[in-house]
């Protein structure tokens, strides 16, 4: 089965900085794949990059395509109707992520006109009924409130709301929790799966939180420094994390059972786009590094069927005894 | 709602008497009127008598209360030199100023806030670096220079255009170009400022994500947000509207209100600048209310609060 979305070489520059190194993707219809890594290491940028939505000052290279279809360098009508219609987006900041001054009715049906054809009472309707569906309680009321007069919670549940508009093939969800409280979290969480499961629909879920991650996805990518590190299914990532980097963010997480042991933190900080290291990046960082990893930059290399890792020594110890 | 108009009413009404105080103070204080008027070799007991019946000779806080009772009843008082009612004198030169300022001001929004829109969509480009140097030298220079410059050019060298005067149309293109370049840069800066910040807001981002085309996420999504900071410069404009010429009605030689007052004050005719400053402070208040409104009218979330203070 071809890919839904496959990305290949996707590389982009701010202001002649490199930031993406060449990333390699692919989504399936249906599929829910987790993007994790620390802030500036291009969850976000590769996929603004893959629907046009960076400023003209980023410079993008290399391959994305829908279906077959070329999205980089794209015409704004192509892209026009590949955006909110077969791929949607949703932003971490639901707050200012809509427009102040247009009332969710507006912000709804705008998206209804643009892809469905819906106008008038046809569009009010459907309002209410994508209202409902992400639980917006007395949604009629509503529907003429502006974006201030609701809850964070509630306002990411109106970004859903907008987004499934164009029933898209694939949802972004771009640090969709991270603005929210911990309860707040687990219910938006849970709702993206429940409409997942009813629209059929693929998912991107860009966190830099594991757990989340490992809880709502089937793949896993963990990316540092504008590369995907390493790429598996996201339980046997868990349990058995092959690239040093990815050992060090589990090792960072708590357990939820067994023995209390020390959370072990990555030394150093992620690396400055404009010095990155020459090799590996996470090189100076990592407690396995030989002579080799400074020499030159690792690919990703599938290693079985389903795992790739981008890394000259890949570590198959249990987190425990890695973190020693 | 209606709460908060109440206050900003009351403020006005303040704002008003406090111009009107000031004014009050500081001509009394400046300059004897008998003096100016009379002239410097008129006889003190002349003097005394002009004095005596403009009622200066009372001390100032009971002229003060006179001045304040009369306004009640809707007396603005007389002009000393000829003894015509002040609120006369004034209203006659309005249309002559609104002839300049109103066209000016269609200058200014005509020309500042698509060239400020233009230059933010095309941030970087050479024409945002021309119309931005042309922005900053219009505010820079000062409207007399300016006004000389136009003069020198349009009426000495080329004598397409008149210098001054106000027996043709013709006579009011140069003071509406002075006026209007003016306050066109001005607003082209901040209208492109007010839009750059709009164009980096994460919604702009939602709604190009959302499919919207980029024509029309800049009318429907930008420019309504835009228009809010856009609005506070367009009210001090709309507010001087009555007294913003003073300069460019001295340069060319124009009878509007600006030359009225600068006439005034140099005679320390006492009612008729009062009865100006009086004019130019209600403009101004009204246009600050409106502009209030319009806020609210534009940005729902001043609505709300507005709606719990």
């Amino acid at each position: 089965m071809a890919p839904l979305v496959s990305i290949s070489g996707l590389k982009v520059a701010f202001n002649g900085t490199p930031v993406l190194h060449g990333i390699d993707l692919d989504i399936d219809k249906g599929e829910a794949v987790g993007l994790v890594g620390e802030s500036g290491s291009g969850k976000s940028v590769t996929w603004l990059a893959a629907l046009g939505l960076l400023p003209a000052k980023a410079k993008v290279a290399g391959s994305a395509t829908l279906d077959g279809r070329e999205l980089i360098g794209a015409d704004g009508k192509v892209l026009d109707q590949v955006r909110g219609r077969r791929i949607a987006m949703i932003f971490q900041d639901p707050a200012s992520a809509l427009n102040p001054v247009l009332t969710i009715r507006r912000q709804l049906c705008e998206s209804l006109a643009l892809h469905r054809g819906l106008r008038g009472e046809a569009a009010r309707i459907e309002a209410l009924r994508l209202l409902d569906l992400v639980g917006i309680p007395d949604a009629n009321r509503r529907l003429s409130a502006y974006p201030h007069e609701f809850s964070g919670g509630q306002v990411q549940r109106i970004m859903i709301a907008i987004a499934l508009a164009g029933q898209p093939h694939l949802l972004i969800a771009d640090e969709p929790t991270t603005a929210l409280d911990a309860t707040i979290q687990a219910q938006i969480l849970d709702l993206l799966a429940a409409v997942r499961r009813e629209f059929n629909m693929a998912m991107v879920l860009i966190s830099h939180d594991l757990g989340v991650v490992a809880e709502n996805c089937d793949r896993v990518c963990v990316m540092y420094a504008g590369r995907i590190v390493e790429r598996a299914p996201a339980t046997r990532l868990f349990d058995d994390p092959w690239h040093p980097y990815a050992q060090g963010l589990i090792g960072a997480l708590p357990p939820l059972d067994g023995a209390r042991r020390r959370l072990q933190a990555i030394p150093g900080t992620v690396p400055d786009p404009r010095a990155l290291p020459s090799g590996c990046a996470f090189a100076p960082r990592c407690s396995f590094a030989g002579d080799g990893c400074h020499a030159g930059v690792p690919l990703l290399a599938p290693i079985v069927q389903d795992r790739a890792v981008a890394c000259l020594r890949p570590q198959r110890l249990p987190v425990e005894l890695a973190a020693e | 709602m209606l709460r908060f108009f109440a206050i900003r009413i009351a403020r006005a009404l303040l704002t008003i008497a406090l111009v009107v105080t000031f004014a009050f103070i500081v001509l009394r204080l400046s300059g004897d009127p008998g003096l100016m008027i009379m002239g410097p070799e008129a006889p003190p007991e002349v003097i005394e008598a002009f004095r005596k019946a403009w009622g200066l000779d009372h001390p100032i806080w009971v002229q003060y209360l006179d001045y304040f009772k009369a306004i009640g009843q809707g007396e603005l008082g007389r002009s000393m030199r000829d003894g015509r009612p002040a609120i006369q004198l004034v209203l006659e030169r309005i249309p002559a100023t609104l002839a300049l300022t109103i066209p000016a001001f269609l200058v200014k929004v005509l020309l500042g806030i698509p060239a400020g829109i233009y230059a933010a969509l095309r941030r970087g480009s050479a024409i945002d670096r021309a119309v931005m140097i042309t922005a900053v030298a219009g505010f820079t220079v000062p409207s007399f220079v300016l006004a000389l410059l136009l003069v020198l050019i349009f009426a000495v060298q080329l004598g397409w255009l008149p210098s001054g005067g106000q027996d043709s149309w013709r006579h009011a293109i140069l003071p509406i170009v002075t006026l209007g370049f003016g306050g066109a840069a001005v607003l082209a800066r901040f209208t492109r400022s007010a839009m750059l910040e709009i164009l980096g807001q994460p919604y702009i981002r939602t709604a190009s994500a959302k499919g919207v085309p980029w024509r029309r996420v800049i009318t429907d999504h930008a420019l309504p947000n835009a228009a809010i900071p856009t609005v506070t410069i367009l009210g001090f404009m709309v507010g001087s509207l009555i007294a913003g010429a003073v300069v460019v009605e001295s340069v060319f030689s124009w009878p509007g209100v600006g030359r009225l007052l600068v006439v005034a004050v140099a005679n320390r005719d006492l009612a008729v600048v009062q009865c100006i400053l009086l004019l130019v402070a209600m403009t101004m208040v009204t246009s600050n209310l409106i502009v209030d409104f319009l806020y609210g009218l534009l940005d729902p979330r001043l609505r709300s609060k507005g709606a719990e203070a």
